[in-house]
């Protein structure tokens, strides 16, 4: 398979972006797209280029490592896939494709398909936890959780953190993000003594860090490689909402 | 059975000048860890807030150990190569997490679970500290649960349980088919809410690249910044290395891309010794490789184990769709060879198994390096809903990169390199050769000892980071005075560390040559995975090290390093590679030397009639913790003797 690739290169944060076309050659329907990628670096590098940057890691779709923009889509058109799941094979031999990091005000470009997501961890340090410090916790089956929250909050907590959801939402909006952590640990019982505080830490990080607001477009769930469901956000706000009557004040007062 | 003398047997017979002291409690055995707390030395809680400590790797066991320490009040500095230590490798653990708990009521206990593994890892690992890991095993579930860990329930509200490989009882929680990435959120909250608290302070995307060794203690690291490409320096009054294993020598295997040796292999370089390299785990159920071009191998849990059944055709000749060969034509191998555990047998046995039966002939799918497991009779006997339940999402991931769907046609899985049990040598306390530099998870090789169990990792590497370290680190801190002369990165050992990093930055750098960095790591893979994998030979060996040494030495002369030292993937690539290079003819010369078969060391020259691995513990129940001469110089080993004063070792038999 051949494909004509045009792709975002930005040597650093601080200089400007553009595409640069590429032909890639030889490419098998085996390969993920982020083999195709390496594939090309090494015809790069073979030249004497410099080649692609891009982030990945397990490249089995866990770590949340990888994520690009392919034809417009965060983590490309197939449904439930991370980038470094998405196989060759789904592509038109001969096929242009357009691929550009994940953009957000807050997810600042660090080189070429490379962007910095730290904002995510701020937003976790601000209540997407449990106080327990280690050696103080019951007896495992000392508080039983039906199956069914289990579940819910299981499908919650599948969350990879690749932040495609903001990459695909037009306002760059977390909520889907924010909302997965604070459901999670929302619907289960350990996480009750601290469900106020949370919910109003994480989201006012959440506005802190630039990320827009949701407007029901529904993008994320969208292009989510776990598929998470927009209702979590539906429970972000009612969170919020309870949150807001009964504790007015964050933690900081503000 | 007892091996006092080091120094005794062997054709590797070389010059000893350490005395490994492996510092085990004296006293019976399940009094030893209870022993060791009640007479470790104490920081108090005023004082805790003066040591600062390193941790690098942000993993299950750094995680866990980075969020513990930070509770106590000592002041932790976090490192990882991620842009978040949610990403480390740990996330990708699929099938779940041991514990003695006994929820089950069919019979489980700290013995059982301390007997399955060390029998799991045949007899080439300590016993004291396997009885630990199981003692403390009970309490990491405890901690998950309250962390929010969604573990499977079952309906009543209480813990689910499944079984895996080496065990006849169920004692696995899991998350469905992603424990991995639950139990490492558990603790990356943890984590953050330390950062958040100001005990942490997080530094991704850096590298480890030298250890600094001040009078002897390690006394902080010297590291790159993979954004901007700055070599930093920091101090502390201890090091914790928690960087994971080396399957990546393999260049093919299950770790995630950037998982590397590198933080290791340099505290080796600076006097950590290195025990057991040859110890690396071949996991049976992979996806097969498909084409030049991959760059890793995806793993799905064993746990499929429970359900699939494993089998190649009766007849070479048989070359019809899975589906048309009836029942009677099937040869159902594991079932045949081992019907006590059946196609639940220990990793190691069931890749060799399915080796011997693609070397003979047997194997299916395009490459004939395949054999199937199948889950018809599953759904017959649960229904297909139970088994999307249960395996849902590595169907789903099969189907994704195979394009088959394994709910009507039988997988096809092979072998490949996933854990390494060997590591940087440690002692009871995890404190390695190096005074003050502790390693934890699987960067250590304390507990698993030639071949590790199933799901037996993510409860390694969480004893070690929330129920062993922050014990065995205060009594380290309490008892070696580092307080007394603090030092600080104006050191000179800091920066003569830093020019020497920065000088091998500009080797790097400075290469042309022809050769991209991956076709030597590919080429490197190749040597590895055919003389150093799964079946090993003394000839293999022999050769293996030289082709490594002429692959080494071309490195150098011939690999092209691209770009410039800013945000530069080649550039760290190379350094891994050129690392790997030296490693991977340690990981030869172990092989070499250990003349014997065990766990997933497997020399043909030892085996039974059938096949079966030959341990030998007349001459070789010791770890083999080797020592870096130089450059130039040829490491020598130092052994460890084993004893077993609690489990005679009987041979591995699942039959």
């Amino acid at each position: 398979m051949n494909f004509k690739l045009k792709i975002w290169r930005q040597a650093a944060a601080d200089k400007p972006g553009a595409f640069k076309e590429y032909s890639v050659s030889d490419v098998i329907p085996e390969m993920s797209f982020l083999e195709m990628l390496d594939h090309l670096n090494e015809q790069l590098v073979k030249r004497g280029e410099e080649p692609v940057a891009f982030d990945s890691d397990c490249r089995e779709g866990i770590c949340g490592t990888c994520g690009l923009v392919i034809d417009g889509l965060a983590h490309g058109s197939r449904q439930g896939c991370t980038t470094c799941e998405l196989r060759m094979r789904h592509f038109k031999d001969g096929a242009a494709i357009t691929v550009e990091p994940f953009r957000a005000r807050a997810f600042p470009v660090i080189k070429d398909l490379v962007v910095d997501r730290g904002a995510f961890d701020r937003i976790i340090q601000r209540g997407g936890y449990i106080t327990t410090n280690a050696g103080s916790a019951p007896d495992a089956n000392a508080i039983p959780v039906p199956k069914q929250v289990q579940e819910d909050a299981m499908d919650a907590a599948a969350c990879i953190g690749c932040g495609a959801c903001v990459a695909a939402c037009p306002n760059a909006s977390a909520s889907l993000f924010v909302s997965a952590k604070i459901a999670h640990m929302a619907l289960l019982p350990q996480g009750g003594p601290e469900r106020e505080q949370r919910a109003l830490g994480m989201i006012e990080q959440m506005d802190r860090e630039g990320f827009g607001n949701c407007s029901n477009h529904g993008e994320c769930e969208a292009v989510c490689p776990k598929e998470i469901s927009i209702t979590n956000i539906a429970r972000m706000r009612r969170e919020f909402y309870r949150a807001a009557r009964q504790a007015p004040a964050t933690r900081d007062g503000k | 059975m007892s091996h006092r003398d080091p120094v005794r047997d062997s054709q590797a017979n070389r010059m000893i000048d350490i005395a490994l002291d492996s510092r085990i409690p004296a006293g019976p055995l399940d009094q030893k860890w209870d022993r060791f707390k009640a007479e470790a030395k104490l920081v108090s809680p005023a004082n805790k807030r003066k040591y600062t400590i390193i941790v690098v790797g942000t993993g299950l066991a750094g995680g866990s150990a980075a969020a513990s320490l930070a509770e106590l009040g000592y002041n932790v500095l976090s490192f990882c190569i991620q842009d978040t230590p949610r990403r480390a490798h740990s996330v990708a653990a699929q099938g779940g997490i041991n514990a003695a708990k006994n929820y089950q009521n069919d019979g489980d206990s700290v013995w059982r679970l301390f007997v399955d593994t060390l029998k799991g890892g045949d007899f080439r690992s300590r016993e004291a500290n396997v009885y630990r890991l199981s003692q403390t095993s009970a309490n990491i579930i405890d901690q998950c649960v309250s962390q929010g860990v969604p573990f499977a329930r079952e309906y009543g509200g209480t813990l689910a349980n499944r079984s895996f490989g080496g065990a006849q009882v169920s004692r696995t929680f899991y998350a469905r088919g992603q424990t991995g990435q639950q139990l490492l959120l558990g603790c990356y909250s943890a984590l953050m809410r330390q950062v958040d608290a100001g005990k942490v302070t997080m530094f991704p995307r850096r590298e480890m690249l030298d250890l600094v060794v001040v009078d002897g203690k390690a006394r902080g690291i010297v590291c790159r910044n993979l954004v901007n490409g700055k070599v930093e320096s920091y101090a502390a009054d201890a090091v914790l290395l928690a960087t994971g294993g080396y399957s990546t020598v393999f260049f093919l295997s299950t770790n995630a891309v950037n998982c590397n040796a590198t933080a290791v292999w340099r505290c080796h370089k600076r006097g950590a010794l290195f025990a057991n390299p040859c110890f690396t785990q071949i996991h049976p159920t992979c996806v097969p490789l498909l084409g030049e071009s991959q760059s890793k191998l995806t793993l799905m849990s064993e746990s499929l184990r429970n359900d699939g059944r494993v089998w190649v055709p009766k007849s070479k000749d048989d070359k019809r769709p899975p589906n048309q060969i009836p029942d009677g034509e099937r040869d159902y191998f594991l079932e045949r060879m081992y019907p006590a555990f059946g196609n639940l047998v220990p990793r190691d046995i069931a890749s060799r198994a399915a080796k011997r039966m693609c070397d003979s002939g047997l194997g299916v799918g395009k490459t004939g390096y395949a054999v199937y497991l199948d889950f018809a009779d599953a759904i017959k006997r649960l229904g297909k809903d139970t088994v999307r339940d249960r395996y849902g999402n590595l169907f789903q991931m099969y189907d994704e990169i195979t394009g088959e769907d394994p709910y009507s046609t039988p997988m096809r899985i092979y072998p490949a390199p996933h854990y390494t049990m060997g590591g940087l040598w440690v002692d009871y306390g995890l404190m390695s050769s190096i005074p003050g530099l502790h390693v934890l998870g699987e960067a250590n090789f304390s507990d698993h000892g030639a071949n590790r169990l199933g799901a037996s990792a993510l409860m390694q590497g969480l004893a070690d980071g929330y129920f062993v370290i922050p014990y065995t680190l205060g009594h380290y801190l309490a008892t070696s005075e580092v307080l007394k002369d603090k030092v600080t990165t104006d050191h000179p050992a800091f920066k003569q560390s830093v020019e020497q990093v920065e000088a091998a930055t500009k080797k790097l750098l400075a290469t042309s040559g022809k050769a991209t960095v991956r076709d030597f790591h590919w080429r490197l893979g190749r040597i590895m995975w055919d003389d150093v994998g799964m079946s090993r030979t003394e000839a293999g060996l022999k050769g293996a090290i030289e082709q490594i040494r002429a692959l080494r030495a071309e490195f150098w002369e011939n690999v092209n390093v691209v770009g410039g030292n800013d945000f530069n993937k080649e550039l760290e690539f190379a350094g891994r590679v050129a690392d790997f290079l030296e490693l991977g003819e340690l990981m030869a010369r172990d092989a070499l030397d250990r003349r014997e078969s065990c766990g997933g060391h497997f020399r043909e020259e030892f085996q039974y009639p059938d096949g079966e691995a030959m341990r030998d513990d007349d001459n070789f129940a010791y770890t083999a913790a080797w020592k870096y001469n130089g450059a130039d110089g040829e490491e020598t080993v130092v052994k460890e003797p084993l004893t077993f004063d609690n489990l005679k070792p009987a041979k591995r038999s699942y039959k």
